[in-house]
């Protein structure tokens, strides 16, 4: 079982990168604010046409930037808008 | 909110977003003709396209074509949109893409051609070997890199899930691939029998825990809040989740290795912490699905969250199932039989696949700039013909392994088996055709996604969003 001595000690020095990469995360605040996160993630508006500021397209290899925008908050998107 | 300046990088997202939907027609289709394989063995053709060759052809092509492509667009999406900063290094975000795809168009070649190491989801010849280590350090360096200049102090906790991924796979892959060459095309393990044998399962397992669990639980912790418009349900329970199944998933693996040459003080610590990790696994699961608490009537009619929300229930079946079947009496039921691939697909197609689709069929308008999907008709009909297909397959799998371990362990009163081996065989038949089944519908399914995103793809335009401003830090 020679491996043991191998995998064994790899483990362990996993675990302590692991433990390290904990005590960095808790002493750099990470887990400082354990709610805000959460909300956070929902306020990145990530539908570029109907936040306004439009997106910019790739000039390089986009087809002419004749489509036009969908028009906000029409039927347009059912999926995401039922709030 | 404000916008910065530049924007992300959603090119490489959307290479490797379409992509996955590519890899994983193929992956599932050599899968579909090896269960065929199984029922009618006419089909096994030559050398080359045999069951033998084209089985690791099929795990490869779904676990690292199919589930790699959806790892890399998800966590270049996810990381891009919470640390709001653009992707670390464009080139090495791109050489990782096109580095990835001859990785996989080389397993494509080298794997019906026999050139196989033998490892069990690390056949790969060496030289292959070397390129993957490659492309993923310069993964990791991208990912890494796009977490050191995040604009936000908070790393968000589905970076978390990405990181560990990232580098738990890097650490496996180079040391379970370590070999020594004899020509271009074979070498030989650095390890020797049962040791071999152990690291393979180290590795083995923890590809399972670290590649098919942890880097789609990141895709969990981002994609279903947003599709879903709320807020997790417990971040703080995020978190613990995170360092729970960090902290105990690595010692698991000797639980492939029951009643063999493996000391058995070792196939009992794999036990253990295998039927550990079932308080990890259920607490994520249940975050995740508690989620949408207090607004299930989103699941009715939005078929992205219920292909979201299903794959989180498969993952609480299989992460129930396998500390179940590590458990070394029902193992002794278990092992080698078709139940173990029946809890594989469990896993492989009710969580990973359709966690993968829901989050694919989140990102994609969004990458080509439509409101969404071509058809969300189409997302549901996805839906409801993948889970048909999983149900049959998994189902039939239990059955049929169940049957052969009892029958294997059926022993005459004078101490001879009640069966040989070709009876077990012909009891698997009708149980093989119900696979070859539900396999066929979960690559229809795959078929009408295509379609959908090629309706969706055409027309659109390739847009690459404005990199945005955080909101205040103050919540």
């Amino acid at each position: 079982m020679e491996t043991l001595y191998l995998l064994i000690p790899v483990s362990v020095i996993l675990v302590f990168f692991v433990g390290l990469a904990f005590w960095w995360s808790l002493r750099s605040g990470q887990f400082d604010d354990l709610d805000g996160p959460a909300y956070r993630v929902l306020m990145d508006d990530d539908r570029g046409k109907e936040q306004g500021a439009g997106p910019s397209t790739e000039s390089a290899d986009a087809a002419p930037a004749a489509a036009p925008p969908a028009p906000p908050d029409t039927a347009a998107a059912p999926l995401e808008r039922r709030r | 909110m404000a916008e910065a300046q530049g924007t992300y990088n959603y090119t490489v997202i959307r290479q490797f977003s379409v992509m996955a939907v590519v890899w994983g027609i193929v992956g599932m289709l050599v899968g579909v003709v090896i269960a065929a394989q199984l029922v009618w063995p006419e089909l096994n053709f030559g050398p080359y396209f045999t069951f033998g060759r084209l089985r690791p052809l099929h795990t490869n092509a779904v676990i690292f074509a199919f589930g790699g492509c959806a790892l890399f667009a998800t966590s270049y999406y996810v990381v891009q949109r919470t640390c709001h900063a653009r992707l670390f290094a464009g080139p090495l975000a791109a050489f990782t893409f096109w580095g990835w795809q001859l990785v996989i168009v080389l397993a494509a070649i080298t794997l019906p051609l026999g050139m196989t190491q033998g490892k069990e989801y690390a056949e790969l010849e060496w030289p292959i070997d070397l390129l993957i280590a490659v492309v993923w350090i310069s993964y990791a360096v991208v990912f890494f890199g796009t977490i050191a200049k995040r604009t936000v102090s908070h790393i968000y906790v589905a970076n978390w899930f990405y990181g560990a991924f990232i580098l738990a796979v890097a650490l496996l892959h180079i040391f379970n691939s370590a070999a020594i060459p004899v020509s271009l095309t074979k070498s030989y393990s650095a390890y020797a029998g049962v040791q071999d044998a152990m690291v393979q399962w180290w590795y083995g397992h923890n590809a399972v825990g670290f590649f098919l669990t942890a880097g789609f639980l990141g895709m969990m912790y981002y994609f279903v809040p947003k599709q879903a418009g709320r807020p997790v349900y417990s971040y703080r329970l995020s978190v613990v989740h995170f360092w729970a199944l960090i902290f105990t998933y690595m010692w698991a693996g000797p639980h492939h290795l029951h009643y063999t040459a493996l000391p058995d003080w070792t196939q009992s610590v794999g036990m253990v912490f295998s039927l550990i990790l079932l308080a990890p696994s259920w607490g994520g699961m249940i975050n995740g699905i508690m989620t949408l608490s207090g607004a299930w009537h989103k699941l009715r009619d939005d078929p992205i969250l219920k292909f979201l929300i299903t794959s989180l229930s498969f993952y609480g079946m299989s992460t129930f199932e396998g500390p179940m079947m590590a458990i070394k009496t029902v193992n002794a039921l278990s092992h080698y039989t078709d139940w173990t691939v029946g809890h594989v697909h469990s896993g492989a197609l009710g969580w990973v696949a359709m966690v993968s689709i829901g989050s694919l069929y989140y990102m994609l308008p969004r990458l080509f700039g439509k409101p969404q999907m071509h058809s969300v008709k189409l997302i549901t009909v996805h839906f409801w013909v993948a889970t048909i297909g999983v149900v049959l397959y998994i189902a039939s799998m239990w059955i049929a392994g169940v049957m052969q371990g009892l029958m294997w362990r059926a022993v005459n009163p004078d101490g001879t088996l009640t069966y040989s081996f070709v009876e077990a065989v012909k009891g698997s038949y009708p149980f093989w055709a119900i696979r070859f089944l539900g396999g066929l519908l979960f690559l229809s399914g795959m078929l009408i996604m295509a379609y959908n995103m090629v309706r969706t793809i055409v027309g659109g335009e390739r847009v690459n969003a404005p990199v945005l401003v955080p909101a205040a830090q103050h919540a």
